[in-house]
């Protein structure tokens, strides 16, 4: 709370070097919380974690496991430019939505909905998944349809239940725009020409890469802090990757989840079709009803869950895993549940203990800052209706 | 009289099939190896320092033993021991009865119990109680425990290296009775195991790793080997389980395959126990009756091991596509690659098999078949067999013969002890102002905190004192927020991170 009230102070105007001048845009030549700058100009992370190994590199397994492979490498500029594309609602069709819409910093960068609405207020299908950490993620939206961040932000930007907007209209309005055209110059020094797809997919990319969220106390707990966490947090965490509940076997540590497509069996919300999910992506009736396990960093901050915001909070989640196998399949589905969902007859307190844990996830100190304004002169951050 | 005629009609039969195979005659000459006289087997792994003559086989990984000794006695808490003792501890556990979930998420922690005239240090779950021990520091041992009476596990590995888990006696513990998973470089042996409602055994997602001298049974499984490479399987006593040993490649993982193990030596006997696997579960789809299942593994060798009395088959090959219950994974390559069946010993299985397999049978002109060894379902290409003549099989014929006998040349994959990595005061600094400072502070810019330009001032001559102000901060100026606490970090690293904020430049 006290943190949102600086970021609030610092947006209204008193924002010193490392936000936007009043009167001008400038881009950052400093790099982001948590990011070295090389010798070559560029932002490299740097964590406790990187002191820790992990079985084949895949970044997967207890409390003291190195993270997985990550992306960062972009200069302090790209990251700043995508900052303020990100808030920008010039990249929607009408004007009318930013990325930052559904990926609201205040709100886990999600958006508080069950599922996004998109423009013209259209139902854009699914919940908006956090963006803290898509750094180390390999595969993009609940089915896993985009293998990069570059290759996810056109299926947002142009989805027409999304944003809308079209390649050769995003390009024209970033190129009428000479502020964009100056800092795309500053950012891309060594491209000539007219601002480029490419150019605004990997500033996006950029941008997302530097949401870095590892400073929980969980990770207190994990680099040798015994007391980082309470005993109930330690109950939580026990019961969490127990056998019984055997949560950790596909929202491993250190990012609390393992990349994989599972097929869970959640509810819809009522009135909701079912969601085959990942089934046509990967091409496998097995995989019907398949969705990206999420990361649970910062979850406490993402209520509703599922993909379809079946869940209003996060006891409502561990609930429908401890009532049982298939207990929200429609019949006659035919689903290939996951193996690892049992039927573990957890207690209420273990139930509560779980949740106690998940709140033990949640750091954003590296929150970026909210440009006050934008490039396109539009109101930075607009929530659809 | 009545053995010869059985043993006639069999060979006719492998003739007959085999007939089949290569649209041959009926008559096929036998290729006769002797696994003491042919090449050997040198695995797939071969790292620095890794045994080649038996004499020089690893037999412990986790490094010297500490020198610090807790002990704990009956009525009291082991885990209270864990928490007080530091990296590096053995904690002697006293014959008693103990009712905790024990955790260890710190390093080179030894769980050793004394056993007293046949009593032992009891983990009792009280079937109330999920897992007996959960372990994540690496150098983790376990010796000399009885655990019983748990819901989820006995013993549960989540990323320690260098593991020993060894003489416990495990029954009734819920899931699992010893699974080590994410983990590398560990030996579990000499461990009696039972009553498990999936692996009494279960080598998950792990690279390098012994498993011998285990007596397993009354379980689902008796020891699986899933999503994990480099492990071999010796001299264990796999019996009445509902299936014996498992080479899998479980879909859905993130870890997408197995590969190079060696099941050898083993007792794999009278695996015939009902399937009590919980629904769902993938070992709720083995056939009661299974001695060994290969199911998309690659690489798996099966030499020297006396498989006898399990009713379905001594040795299932199969694939993804022929498991029903199995989910899908499309990154996960479905087929048993290069599976090598050395010289096993072969009784009397296959006395009571399943549908499926009498239909192969058939299919391959094996009529009236009593017995079968071998069945082989799905595409297993690049696989091998050496004196195939001497089981009842289906689906192996061809296989063609391997180039080596016996795997003499692998002694072990273990590896030496890895000492811990060595992380300079000043690196350590580094990273953690970058990765936590530089939320609140950058260098010469207002941000949730002063400059660092302006602490630079303060404290230039004085990096302890900018240690000690972090460990337990007071407000200092009105128009900034109190700094929270940094005394979660010890004392050596707040005086490595001031010493690296006070340097730099940018």
């Amino acid at each position: 709370m006290m943190r949102a009230l600086v970021l609030l102070i610092a947006a209204a105007g008193t924002a010193g070097a490392t936000g936007p001048a009043p009167t001008d845009f400038t881009l950052n030549t400093s790099c982001p919380p948590g990011f070295e700058k090389t010798t070559a100009g560029v932002c490299e992370l740097r964590t406790l974690y990187q002191f820790y190994d992990s079985l084949e590199n895949r970044g997967l397994g207890g409390t003291r496991t190195a993270l997985p492979p990550h992306r960062d490498g972009f200069t302090p500029q790209q990251i700043d430019l995508g900052r303020y594309l990100f808030f920008d609602p010039v990249l929607s069709g009408d004007g009318s939505l930013s990325c930052a819409s559904c990926h609201d910093p205040a709100r886990g960068f999600s958006d508080g909905r069950p599922t996004s609405i998109g423009i013209h207020d259209e139902d854009a299908g699914r919940a908006a998944p956090t963006l803290w950490n898509v750094a180390f993620l390999k595969r993009f939206f609940w089915d896993a349809r985009a293998s990069s961040l570059e290759a996810q932000a056109p299926g947002s930007l142009y989805s027409r239940r999304e944003m809308g907007n079209t390649p050769k209209q995003l390009l024209a309005s970033l190129n009428g725009n000479a502020v964009y055209r100056r800092l795309f110059q500053e950012t891309f020094p060594s491209d000539r020409g007219p601002i480029t797809e490419q150019q605004v997919f990997t500033a996006l990319a950029a941008f997302q890469t530097s949401l870095v969220s590892l400073n929980s106390r969980y990770d207190r707990y994990v680099h040798g802090h015994d007391a980082a966490l309470s005993e109930r947090e330690i109950e939580g965490l026990n019961v969490f990757r127990s056998f019984v509940a055997r949560c950790s076997e596909c929202h491993t540590p250190p990012l609390f989840t393992n990349e994989q497509i599972a097929v869970i069996g959640m509810p819809e919300p009522d009135g909701r079709p079912f969601d085959i999910g990942a089934e046509p992506i990967l091409g496998s009736p097995k995989l019907k009803g398949g969705f990206k396990v999420p990361t649970l960093r910062n979850i406490a901050r993402t209520a509703p869950y599922s993909h379809s915001g079946a869940f209003a909070d996060l006891h409502g989640v561990v609930e429908f895993y401890n009532k049982g196998r298939g207990n929200a399949v429609p019949k006659d589905l035919g689903l290939y549940l996951h193996w690892h969902i049992s039927d573990p007859k957890l207690t209420e307190a273990e139930v509560d203990r779980i949740v106690d844990f998940l709140g033990a996830l949640t750091d954003e100190t590296f929150l970026p800052q909210q440009p006050a304004r934008v490039p396109s002169g539009l109101t930075p951050i607009k929530r659809g209706k | 009289m009545k053995k010869g005629v059985i043993v006639g009609l069999l060979v006719a039969a492998v003739s007959f099939g085999a007939g089949t195979y290569f649209g041959r005659g009926s008559k096929q000459d036998l290729t006769i190896s002797s696994s003491t006289q042919g090449a050997s087997y040198s695995g797939g792994f071969k790292p620095e320092g890794v045994a080649t003559t038996p004499g020089a086989a690893i037999r412990s990984v986790a490094g010297p033993a500490p020198a610090n000794v807790v002990v704990v006695k009956d009525g009291e808490s082991i885990q209270a021991a864990i928490k007080a003792s530091p990296p590096g501890t053995i904690v002697r556990v006293m014959p008693g009865t103990y009712h905790e979930t024990v955790y260890i998420d710190k390093d080179d922690i030894r769980i050793i119990g004394v056993i007293e005239a046949g009593r032992r240090a009891v983990l009792d779950g009280r079937k109330q109680l999920n897992d007996a021990i959960l372990y994540s520091g690496n150098n983790f041992v376990a010796e000399n425990l009885e655990i019983r009476n748990y819901k989820g596990n006995g013993i549960m590995g989540q990323a320690g290296n260098n593991f020993e888990i060894r003489n416990n006696l495990i029954a009734d513990s819920g899931v699992y009775g010893i699974f080590p998973q994410l983990g590398k470089n560990g030996i579990v042996e000499h461990n009696v195991v039972s009553g498990i409602a999936d692996a009494a055994i279960y080598i998950g997602m792990s690279d390098n790793i012994l498993v011998a001298h285990n007596d397993v049974f009354d379980s689902v499984a008796g020891i699986e080997i899933e999503n994990s490479r480099h492990a071999i399987v010796e001299h264990n006593y796999v019996h009445n389980n509902s299936g014996g040993l498992l080479a899998f490649v479980t879909p859905g993982l993130p870890i997408k395959d197995t590969v190079d193990v060696i099941f050898r030596n083993n007792f794999v006997v009278g695996n015939n126990h009902p399937n009590f696997g919980a629904p769902g579960s993938t070992v709720s789809g083995i056939p009661a009756g299974t001695g060994i299942l290969v199911m998309a593994a690659d690489d798996v060798v099966i030499e020297g091991n006396v498989i006898s009395e399990n009713k379905v088959a001594g040795l299932i090959i199969t694939d993804h596509a022929h498991a029903q219950n199995i989910t899908a994974d499309p990154e996960s390559e479905p087929n048993s690659d290069r599976v090598k069946i050395l010289d096993n010993v072969m009784l009397r299985n296959g006395y009571d098999t399943i549908t499926e397999a009498k239909a192969l049978l058939l299919a391959e002109g094996k009529v009236g078949a009593k017995n079968l060894d071998i069945v082989r379902v799905g595409p297993s290409p690049g696989s091998c067999i050496i004196n195939r003549h001497q089981y009842v099989t289906v689906g192996v014929s061809d296989f063609s013969e391997c180039e080596f006998t016996n795997t003499a040349a692998t002694v072990n994959y273990l590896l030496p002890p890895v000492p811990p990595r060595e992380i300079k005061p000043g690196e350590r600094g580094k990273v953690v102002y970058l990765g936590i400072c530089t939320g609140c502070h950058t260098y010469n810019g207002r941000m949730i905190g002063p400059p660092v330009q302006v602490i630079q001032a303060l404290y230039m001559d004085n990096p302890q004192g900018l240690a000690d102000f972090i460990a337990r901060p007071v407000k200092k100026r009105p128009d900034y927020p109190e700094m929270p606490p940094q005394d979660y970090l010890d004392p050596e690293t707040r005086l490595a991170v001031a010493q690296y904020m006070l340097q730099v430049t940018n």
